[in-house]
């Protein structure tokens, strides 16, 4: 376990994989997650007609909000889990930063916590900035 | 029409959406925005939410495959992607007052120049002599050409930084990776070889199309019936074109679709003109 924590185990190498390998779980774990919502909701809703995508009105909050989203998954609604894959596709890259934010810290490169540590905060703001308009 | 039959058509054409990005190298989010508008009619703003959450699977997918390999700079990639989130931000923010005509038209014309830059001469030259800049900030490293390792060093940090920014709110505020402004950032600018320059672009497009992705799933942009087959049909597009590109030089072919595309931007650009968004 102390190994994990030494500077020398963690060579530039073995970031590589860890984030490729983050990657890659990312998108398959949200597309699995998409494809199960996405079937159970052909089995209910695929005889029904397509809602008119024309005309924008925006999704309600059961879309739009962490709360709502996870709500619907509970009540195992298929719309909120295709909803949650979408959650986790999103998530998947801001991991991938906070990531490399722990790399660079079990590297001890200052200068590379700071700049991953700027574009989690630019990303943390859009998120709760309240800048949705 | 019912929605398991346009479930069915969207998969379909969200799959040769794939299929076409991966080949021309525009990536995955650019060819659904038209196929979702001129085909499908549906309205720009649930097509952008789409294009940015296919953005986001291609890049991430492919992005794994090459950081594994070590081609992808990830210190350069960390370092511009400030640039860009705060471009995407940006761009998130200017799209609420922007009208959805002026965006159509405005992706018309990224459409065409990003058709253009696939086209281009590549750059394969690594400099050996780098800027003070890029010392100082670590920039310069090395990446394996048939299994040796090739030092390279760059210039003009701020220069292409700021073309990063540009490309940040291109990105955010189309919905797109915005691939060929990264390129031609680190490419041109920077003078980065271009295996090199695609793979981190490709890299940092995830994380930027996230910035401005989180901004238009709280607007309401992202319907689950919509992102389902196009998540899916363009990840599984990319990855048959990824299969069939180790196979094939599809020098021909993407001449072919670029010149296509341009028509597909000409009708976007004319139909912005028109007022039918």
């Amino acid at each position: 376990m102390k190994k994990i924590f030494s500077k020398h185990y963690w060579a530039d190498k073995d970031v590589e994989q860890l984030v490729g390998q983050m990657l890659i779980t990312g998108v398959i774990t949200a597309s699995l997650v998409v494809l199960i919502g996405g079937i159970v909701y052909l089995t209910q809703h695929g005889q029904g007609g397509v809602p008119d995508y024309r005309v924008f009105k925006g999704e309600g909050a059961g879309y739009t909000t962490f709360s709502g989203i996870f709500k619907g998954v509970l009540k195992l609604s298929t719309t909120e889990i295709i909803q949650l894959g979408v959650l986790v596709l999103i998530a998947t890259p801001i991991l991938r930063v906070a990531c490399s934010l722990f790399a660079f810290i079990l590297e001890r490169d200052k200068l590379y916590i700071f700049i991953t540590l700027i574009v989690l905060c630019v990303i943390l703001f859009s998120i709760f900035g309240g800048i949705k308009g | 029409m019912t929605i398991l039959t346009f479930t069915l058509i969207l998969l379909a054409g969200a799959y040769l959406a794939g299929l076409l990005g991966s080949l021309t190298g525009l990536g995955g989010g650019v060819v659904v925005i038209p196929l979702l508008t001129l085909v499908f009619h549906v309205d720009i703003r649930y097509a952008i939410g789409a294009a940015l959450l296919a953005s986001i699977a291609t890049s991430s997918g492919a992005a794994s495959a090459y950081v594994k390999e070590g081609i992808t700079n990830i210190r350069l990639g960390m370092f511009l992607e400030i640039a860009t989130t705060i471009g995407a931000v940006m761009g998130a923010l200017i799209a609420v007052y922007t009208p959805t005509n002026t965006i159509a038209m405005l992706f018309g014309g990224i459409l065409i120049f990003s058709a253009a830059m696939t086209l281009r001469k590549k750059n394969e030259v690594a400099l050996t002599q780098g800027s003070r800049l890029s010392e100082l900030l670590k920039l310069n490293s090395d990446y394996p050409v048939n299994g040796k390792k090739v030092a390279y060093k760059l210039r003009n940090v701020a220069g292409g930084f700021s073309l990063m920014t540009v490309a940040g709110v291109v990105s955010g505020l189309l919905g797109i990776g915005s691939g060929a402004l990264k390129v031609l950032a680190m490419d041109t600018t920077m003078k980065i070889p271009f295996k090199v320059s695609t793979t981190t672009s490709n890299f940092m497009i995830g994380v930027t199309a996230a910035a401005s992705a989180v901004v238009y799933l709280q607007r309401g942009y992202m319907d689950p019936g919509i992102a389902f087959p196009v998540i899916l049909g363009v990840l599984g597009g990319a990855f048959t074109g990824s299969k069939l590109l180790t196979r094939m030089n599809p020098k021909v072919l993407r001449i072919i679709f670029c010149i296509a595309i341009t028509f597909v931007a000409i009708e976007m650009i004319y139909n912005g003109y028109q007022h039918k968004f």
